[in-house]
């Protein structure tokens, strides 16, 4: 995967799914319409705000609560290219696995201020705060779910799977 | 010679081909149940056309309820289900229930039997994982791991670690499942089972009844948990004869099986409870809560909506009227709940004590339709989430307890003890 660099946006502990994509607004799935409304609840000019390649930094439990795809959907419609938190709540850890939104876990994110610039490599696993030169270095995406996002994504990763089959 | 397992691990390994599994591994199971609603079934369906599936692996297992804005609320939902109906129909799915056959899925499929002990269930839904109480491993996924499996039959999963919770003693009057779990998820926070198996054991889970034991494995994922689950014994057997449509496999934790950790409660300790905004780990004792003045009280969901639930309810609410300021709204889960409360003289109690009786749908659980709250308004709810804006405004309030706590709070206008009210 490319490093990406990007603006972030920050945000606390456990950022739920109804933060992200509040329910009212579930009556769709289109992305376009999804991403409008995304993290709303929490900070309601973000969409407005947030421009393509920016990255959202949380605390613990990032994506608690429901099994919305749209979370993730709405947070790469909105051009948010990756987030990254200390930990994630395992069904967005694997909704965002299966919908291609990068992610990654890392505690030492914690001090870094919304407005910071990062760069992240996600093949060496090292964010670095770009203002201040400080890197941290995280866990590294495990094998199986590498091999998903080199697919593409769980659906193509399937595809190839049912090809092979017949 | 296997090595020891939990009821997890064995049920995972049974449906990977696999003699044992340990936590950590990655697996493909086979599936027993798939299951979707009215919000995460059309992206489902849209991948399993882009993945250029052409059949379900089983239409009797491929189970689709729209329930989270039905009866339609509006054009964009009613667009929504039609999606999932028109699928349902192409595909001559067994199960499919619109209409006057639909009810909250957590709560319709095990009354149905659709799930037996022994099974693997996924579901685009986070409760899927209230089927634990069966002794079944059941967890939420989404839409993409849900388009997969209704295409394979299949799921990965990493095998999780066990928390194992043991609640000792016997629970005081009005104490019920919800106040076991609300409880728990207090006492170790909405990440406290992260990625883990929370497994219920003790002699006060033994006495629980169905309905409790469902309360609680549903909140499992309120604490972060990956599933929730209690060995079936002659309860579970009972209320599954009759009803199960296939055949069960009972599995159990092997006595030297390794939890990550063991948590014992004493229920005699363990007061009603109510979580407080904006997360379900924010719990307290009823008689800590306060003054709290409240404008809505919803009786329903996946948690509480089981018939049990409406009797704890109608036992609060008997000779009572809710507080002229506050809505009381009671909503059966299923059809069939709804026609035993009918049947019990329930609904002459609720409709009495002012309420309004709602059909099955999920409504105002996820801030859907049917009793939405405007800025500044609370409502104490039997259902499981409380976060910002869960319920309607963001700035309105979200109070968790059980029905016997949320019928004595209608009465008295704020949050309030079933004992002050009740037999008043
Ligand atoms: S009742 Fe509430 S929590 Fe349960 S499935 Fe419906 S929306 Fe989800």
């Amino acid at each position: 995967m490319q490093p990406i660099e990007g603006r972030v946006w920050v945000f606390g502990n456990d950022v739920d799914t109804d933060l992200i994509i509040a329910a009212r607004y579930l009556n769709t799935s289109d992305p376009a319409e999804l991403a409008k409304h995304c993290m709303e609840d929490a900070d309601p000019g973000f969409a407005a705000k947030v421009q393509a390649g920016d990255i959202i930094v949380a605390g613990k439990n990032f994506g608690c609560g429901s099994s919305r795809e749209h979370a993730p959907i709405s947070i790469k419609a909105a051009g948010a290219a990756c987030v990254i938190a200390r930990d994630f709540a395992r069904i967005f850890y694997r909704n965002a696995f299966n919908t291609g939104l990068p992610i990654l876990e890392c505690a030492g994110v914690s001090g870094i201020q919304s407005g910071a610039r990062l760069r992240v490599d996600f093949d060496k696993g090292v964010i670095t705060v770009l203002d201040s030169g400080e890197t941290h270095v995280t866990k590294p995406i495990p094998p199986f779910m590498q091999e998903l996002l080199a697919a593409g994504g769980l659906m193509p990763y399937i595809k190839r799977k049912l090809a092979a089959r017949v | 010679m296997t090595r020891a397992m939990t009821i997890t691990e064995k049920i995972l390994a049974d449906h990977a081909g696999l003699d044992a599994v340990s936590p950590g591994d990655l697996v493909n199971a086979r599936v027993d149940v798939a299951l979707g609603n009215d919000i995460t079934a059309p992206i489902a369906i849209r991948e399993f056309r882009e993945l250029g599936a052409q059949k379900v692996f089983d239409r009797e297992r491929v189970i689709l309820v729209p329930d989270h804005f039905t009866p339609a609320k509006d054009i964009k939902s009613a667009i929504q289900v039609k999606t999932v109906r028109e699928f349902a129909m192409e595909q001559e799915l067994v199960h499919w229930y619109e209409g006057g056959e639909s009810g909250v899925e957590h709560a319709l499929l095990p009354e149905k039997g659709l799930v037996v002990p022994g099974d693997l269930v996924i579901g685009a839904d986070s409760h899927t994982c209230t089927y634990g109480a069966l002794g079944a491993f059941a967890t939420g996924v989404g839409s993409t791991d849900l388009a997969a499996a209704m295409a394979t039959g299949e799921v990965w999963l990493k095998v999780p670690e066990t928390i194992r919770f043991v609640f000792n003693g016997a629970p005081g009057p009005w104490v019920e499942g919800k106040d076991l779990v609300l409880y728990t998820i207090g006492k170790i926070g909405v990440d406290g089972a992260l990625y883990q198996a929370m497994e219920f054991t003790g002699p006060a889970i033994d006495n629980l009844s169905m309905a409790g034991r469902f309360t609680i494995c549903n909140m499992a994922i309120e604490a972060g948990g990956k599933n929730g689950i209690i060995a079936p014994d002659a309860k579970t057997l009972a209320y599954v004869e009759g009803r199960g449509l296939r055949k069960h496999t009972l599995f159990s934790s092997d006595p030297d099986a390794r939890y990550i950790k063991t948590i014992v409660f004493d229920c005699s300790q363990i007061e009603p409870q109510v979580a407080f905004p904006h997360l379900p780990e924010n719990t307290r004792p009823v008689s800590q809560a306060g003054d709290v003045p409240i404008h809505q009280v919803v009786i329903g969901s996946c948690t509480n909506g089981r018939i049990e639930d409406m009797r704890s309810a109608a036992r609060v609410l008997k000779g009572n009227k809710a507080d002229r300021r506050v809505r009381l709204i009671v909503i059966p889960a299923t059809p069939l709940v709804w026609r035993q409360a009918m049947a019990e003289g329930l609904f002459g109690i609720f409709l009495d004590a002012g309420a309004v009786i709602s059909p099955p749908t999920c409504g105002p659980c996820l801030g859907g339709h049917m009793g939405i709250l405007a800025d500044g308004e609370r409502c104490v709810a039997t259902t499981n989430r409380n976060f910002v804006g869960r319920m309607g405004h963001a700035k309105s309030e979200v109070y968790l307890a059980n029905p016997a706590v949320a019928a004595a709070s209608a009465v008295a206008g704020k949050i309030a003890h079933p004992a002050d009210v009740a037999g008043k």
